[in-house]
């Protein structure tokens, strides 16, 4: 069954193009990597997804809904892991598990258990009380995990969830995101790590500057190309890559 | 919109304002009673009777006024831009059921709660020196209200179109300071030159400081036209925040 159809979708920020005419289709249930270099569109799809960014044209239906006129039920039923730590600084880890409780009407009873439950979950049990300044960088992901699952969500959408974490932590979330999938929950994710995308991805969809290069399966791109993922990633989008090093900061 | 989806932004700031508060109200409360001190009492003793009262009594209405102003606008510039970009607090949020409209309406009533707490607070400051004549005053909670939503509009429209936070900077320096200047807090318009009174007409501080003038003595001027000029401007200024922040967040 699909859970996420986009036809031509298309994304303008003033005269930069950053999603061209893309067309996709994400099964319930799988894991979905759109991988490619920094500012080949990724984010902004993602962004889509949680209406935050409009499409300049083209549609995507979540669930059979259209984003555009049923935003807050196609949002109740989403968790969102942003590549950001948006996080509420000034309150402790348990307070920001209640807090955004309280955006997806969970009644407090039931978000204080939930709470617990998911910082025990994640392993923050310890730090429950404390201030989020406190907590390393690790811990604050942990936390944005749990926070994004908070209402049982189908479809989870992480955007770089492990960048910048150490071995230890990355495989930690790796584990829980395996866990969750297991649990019948939609994974979409960005990821520049290729080993990552191996591991979690059922299918992958190659970006490069707004494009999709093709969406197949890990396993059959590594037949079809030859090598690992990363060697099929590099010779995709290779030749585009070296111009893009330089452009590191523009992450539409 | 939908006001429950909107309160449960307000419920956020609340509870972030309840672990910050200390602060925060320290720093509000001390900036109006400084200002009565010094004009009040400072000045106040080289100055005559306006209008048959002493000097300090004279203006404490209107530092009423102000201290509800200053509350809201800087909830809904500094505040509001703070979450918008540095913190990504919106990001958040609107991944959350909440739309965009709701998080509007959060952030104006958030604004306009902070004005009645910030307005009230003066109000029993100054009962407890005995500046209040008149039990009028409570009228004063439901005004500073609509008040306080204006000025939060005011400060979203302004959130919306600055460039960079140090923008909020002319937005002080050419709007409100010389409002809050020129509103009849300090002085009666009237010794000025008549097109002051004038500009003052347009500004929402004006109307505000006459209620709460009238409302402190109990001397009934005529206020109704100050009620209905800011119930208008309440109104009519929603819409533009909504449209503008809108356009702002919503890429």
């Amino acid at each position: 069954m699909v859970i996420i159809k986009a036809r031509k979708l298309t994304k303008y920020f003033g005269q930069i193009c950053a999603v061209d005419n893309v067309d996709f289709d994400i099964e319930k249930g799988v894991c979905f990597g759109f991988l490619g270099p920094n500012g080949a569109g990724k984010t902004t799809i993602m962004r889509m997804f949680y209406c935050i960014v409009a499409p300049t044209a083209g549609h995507i239906e979540i669930m059979g809904m259209d984003i555009k006129r049923h935003a807050s039920k196609i949002k109740s039923k989403i968790g969102v892991m942003p590549q950001d730590n948006n996080l509420d600084l000034e309150l402790s880890a348990f307070k920001n598990l209640i807090v955004y409780g309280r955006y997806f009407e969970i009644p407090y009873k039931i978000s204080k258990r939930l709470a617990y439950d998911l910082l025990d979950y994640v392993g923050l049990t310890e730090k429950a009380h404390e201030n989020i300044r406190n907590l390393s960088g690790g811990m604050q992901r942990a936390l944005l995990l749990a926070r994004a699952i908070i209402n049982s969500p189908e479809i989870l959408i992480l955007d770089e969830p492990t960048t910048g974490l150490d071995p230890h932590s990355r495989h930690n979330v790796w584990h829980k995101l395996k866990d969750l999938k297991e649990k019948d929950t939609t994974l979409i994710l960005t990821t520049h790590y290729m080993e990552e995308a191996e591991k979690l991805c059922d299918k992958v969809a190659i970006m490069d500057r707004g494009k999709i290069i093709i969406i197949d399966t890990p396993k059959h791109l590594m037949e079809t190309y030859g090598g690992n993922l990363e060697d099929v990633y590099l010779k995709l989008t290779g030749k585009k890559l070296k111009g893009e090093e330089n452009n590191n900061n523009n992450e539409y | 919109m939908n006001i429950k989806r909107a309160f449960r932004v307000w419920q956020r700031h609340f509870t972030v304002y309840t672990k910050l508060y200390r602060t925060s109200i320290v720093l509000n409360f001390v900036e109006p009673v400084l200002y009565l001190v010094a004009f009040g009492i400072g000045l106040g003793a080289f100055v005559k009777d306006i209008e048959g009262v002493p000097y300090i009594k004279y203006i404490a209405p209107g530092i009423i006024a102000s201290s509800s102003m200053f509350a809201a606008t800087y909830e809904c510039t500094y505040g509001t831009y703070v979450r918008m970009t540095f913190q990504k607090t919106f990001d958040a949020i609107l991944a959350t059921p909440i739309n965009i409209e709701d998080l509007v309406t959060g952030e104006l009533l958030w604004g306009s709660t902070k004005s009645v707490f910030y307005g009230t607070i003066i109000i029993v400051a100054i009962s407890f020196f005995k500046m209040v004549d008149s039990m009028y005053v409570i009228f004063l909670i439901p005004v500073l209200f609509i008040s306080g939503l204006i000025f939060a509009e005011i400060s979203m429209i302004c959130t919306a179109i600055v460039p960079g936070i140090d923008s909020f900077n002319y937005f002080y320096t050419l709007f409100m300071t010389p409002m809050f200047l020129f509103s009849g807090i300090f002085f009666p318009l009237k010794t000025l030159p008549p097109i002051i009174s004038k500009i003052a007409f347009w500004t929402p501080l004006y109307h505000l400081t006459n209620i709460c003038r009238a409302c402190v003595t109990g001397k009934s001027n005529v206020i109704i036209v100050d009620i209905l000029w800011l119930l208008a401007a309440a109104t009519i200024l929603a819409p533009i925040s909504y449209v503008l922040l809108k356009k702002r967040v919503i890429k």
